[in-house]
């Protein structure tokens, strides 16, 4: 038991991908497999962000919803490939994020936490207002979904259940092989500095403000991402992306899943997700049940369903519980 | 001005005036229950939505608004009061964040058990008979009496409030838990009480702000929602944990809402985010603010 904990937590990459690869064949259906990994990549950005820098954002859904309509408007208005939509979406997250990132940054504490979730219902009236832009209350309709080509030698329709959770697939893939990297670097470690004590992160040399600002940005890219790919996979954007019940969403299944941890996203989004799908066969409103879990995660676990498991792990193992 | 005619422009600063007082009636209780428990509590656009249909309960129960304005504020303080004995009490002394996740939590809980009880959509909620006529301003313009009688209303509250807190022991001790609760303590008060009082008073407040804006707003499950995040832009503009900034700022934004959809409607939910990114621009502390509280 203590070496398998030990060698998933050596090989966490290689596990991740390999679960995320057998489960829409394990799940009633492939949209919630789908709809499971989308919401991961995004817990995933915002596990930087939260879990690694230690900055709560109320307002994630911002990026999300940039993602979101950028790639939308971007295959609504030009004739572009699959791939440069989606490289818009997430360069437009970036520079949203860069921008509000700055803002934000300026206070730290509960007033970040604010102003995060302040600017992310800017974005959200302005959205509602533009309409010639984002198609206002009713939302964007009619994206196109060009297939995944290299030029002059392939083209793949992608929009297949299947297919399209194993082009999803391959972007997390990618991602998490970036993420990894990212988060072993001496970088990834300062990150994890800052949250522990910032003070003393300053006092060894570094540019903090720049550095949770890099992890702003990052944070706002993947979420990007996400936004970019759930637009290609229910070809809609919605008001309702943006909308502050979003971010909350986020905020739910990072702690749900074990904020800080590598595995703790995923698990998060899959666990929230399997949860509203079984409830809401038996309400519509499926608030009533997830809210009280939220309200017992804080108090009894903030730690999170892998955090628990890892501090189990840790404890049989006899190393001490403050371990970040 | 700007083609506007005058009596519409003084109309608007009057309407200013009225939003102002309900940012400021929130905001106050925001400010009140995080300088001295340092706690964002998140759920204060529920319990100001809370108020509103308690009150709309009054309505159907006694027929009579006047009730309502009594047993609302009652109600939402002892619900309020329960929240804190029972649940965010056990997470003092942890990382700031953890209140405000929780708040969050009860607020998601409390807006869909509204949705339960009383339906999706809104309910129309009318002014008191005696309140709903118009009063004339030197035949230049009229106004509802009803935001008079909240203006009036709202003005009594913060003078009671200002009392309370500067002529009184409790508002004493209150002062000074929020510079220093340890010290407070110290000193053999037992401020787990002040704590309870003071989140009492601020929940409280917020259900009066839910039955005094019920019918200039309307009641739906979701009223209290653009309300908090506007009231936390109050609050970070005047600076959290000051009363005179929760004030002035209050007013102040109320006066920039009501200002800009005279002059450019559309823009009118942006605006107050546009003022705070100014604010912080160039006073990161909020106008009163004491810096580097909970930073």
């Amino acid at each position: 038991m203590k070496n398998l904990f030990q060698w998933i937590s050596d090989h966490s990459v290689l596990m991740i991908i390999l679960v995320l690869a057998l489960i829409p064949f394990i799940l009633p259906y492939e949209a919630l497999a789908t709809q499971m990994i989308i919401w991961g990549l995004l817990t995933l950005g915002y596990n930087i962000l939260y879990g690694y820098t230690g900055l709560l954002s109320f307002g994630h859904a911002a990026y999300f919803g940039l993602g979101a309509y950028a790639t939308g408007i971007v295959l609504i208005r030009t004739n572009c490939s699959l791939l440069a939509g989606i490289g818009a979406g997430v360069l437009v997250s970036c520079i949203g994020a860069t921008v509000i990132g700055f803002f934000c940054l300026r206070r730290r504490g509960i007033y970040f936490a604010l102003l995060t979730m302040a600017f992310a219902q800017m974005l959200y009236f302005t959205a509602s207002i533009w309409e010639s832009l984002t198609g206002g209350e009713p939302g964007l309709r009619n994206i196109p979904r060009p297939p995944l080509e290299i030029p002059g030698l392939v083209s793949i329709n992608i929009y297949k259940p299947l297919r399209f959770y194993f082009f999803v697939w391959a972007c997390v893939v990618v991602s998490l092989l970036i993420l990894n990297r990212i988060l072993e670097s001496p970088f990834g470690k300062v990150l994890q500095g800052i949250r522990e004590n910032e003070k003393r992160a300053k006092a060894l040399g570094y540019n903090t403000n720049r550095i949770k600002w890099l992890s702003f940005i990052l944070s706002g890219a993947f979420s990007g991402l996400a936004g970019a790919l759930h637009t290609l996979y229910i070809h809609f954007v919605g008001l309702e992306q943006l909308y502050w019940e979003t971010s909350g969403k986020i905020l739910l299944m990072t702690l749900l899943g074990g904020p800080g941890t590598f595995f703790g996203p995923f698990i998060g989004a899959g666990v929230f997700l399997y949860l509203e799908d079984m409830i809401s066969g038996f309400t519509r409103y499926w608030m009533i049940v997830l809210g009280p879990i939220f309200i017992l995660c804080v108090l009894f676990f903030p730690q999170g369903i892998w955090g628990k498991v890892r501090d189990l792990a840790d404890k049989n193992r006899g190393i001490p519980l403050e371990r970040g | 001005m700007f083609g506007i005619p005058l009596n519409m422009l003084i109309f608007q600063l009057f309407t200013g005036l009225v939003l102002g007082m309900i940012f400021v009636l929130l905001a106050i209780g925001l400010s009140l229950i995080f300088g001295l428990l340092t706690v964002v509590n998140f759920a204060h656009g529920a319990f100001y939505m809370w108020g509103a249909y308690v009150a709309l309960l009054c309505m159907g129960y006694f027929g009579n608004f006047w009730v309502g304005l009594i047993v609302v504020p009652l109600v939402t303080g002892a619900v309020g009061m329960a929240i804190e004995y029972l649940l965010v009490r056990r997470l003092y002394g942890l990382n700031p964040d953890y209140p405000l996740l929780l708040t969050f939590g009860i607020s998601l809980t409390m807006i869909e058990a509204t949705r339960i009880l009383f339906g999706t959509t809104g309910h129309p909620f009318d002014a008191p008979a005696m309140l709903q006529h118009s009063v004339n301003f030197f035949n230049l313009f009229s106004f509802p009496l009803y935001r008079i009688f909240v203006i009036f209303v709202t003005a009594v509250i913060i003078f009671s409030l200002w009392l309370l807190l500067e002529k009184t022991n409790v508002g004493l001790i209150i002062r000074g838990g929020t510079r220093d609760s340890e010290m407070v303590r110290v000193l053999g008060i037992d401020i787990s009480k002040i704590w309870l009082m003071v989140f009492g008073i601020g929940t409280g407040l917020a259900g009066l702000a839910g039955i005094l804006a019920a019918p200039m707003r309307g009641v739906y499950p979701e009223m209290g929602i653009a309300m908090l995040v506007e009231c936390f832009v109050v609050t970070v503009i005047g600076g959290m944990g000051s009363l005179k900034g929760a004030v002035v700022s209050g007013l102040l934004l109320g006066q920039v809402v009501s200002l800009t959809s005279l002059f450019m409607p559309e823009m009118s939910n942006i605006v107050i985010f546009i003022a705070m990114a100014v604010v912080l621009l160039i006073k990161p502390s909020g106008l009163f603010g004491i810096s580097g509280l909970l930073e």
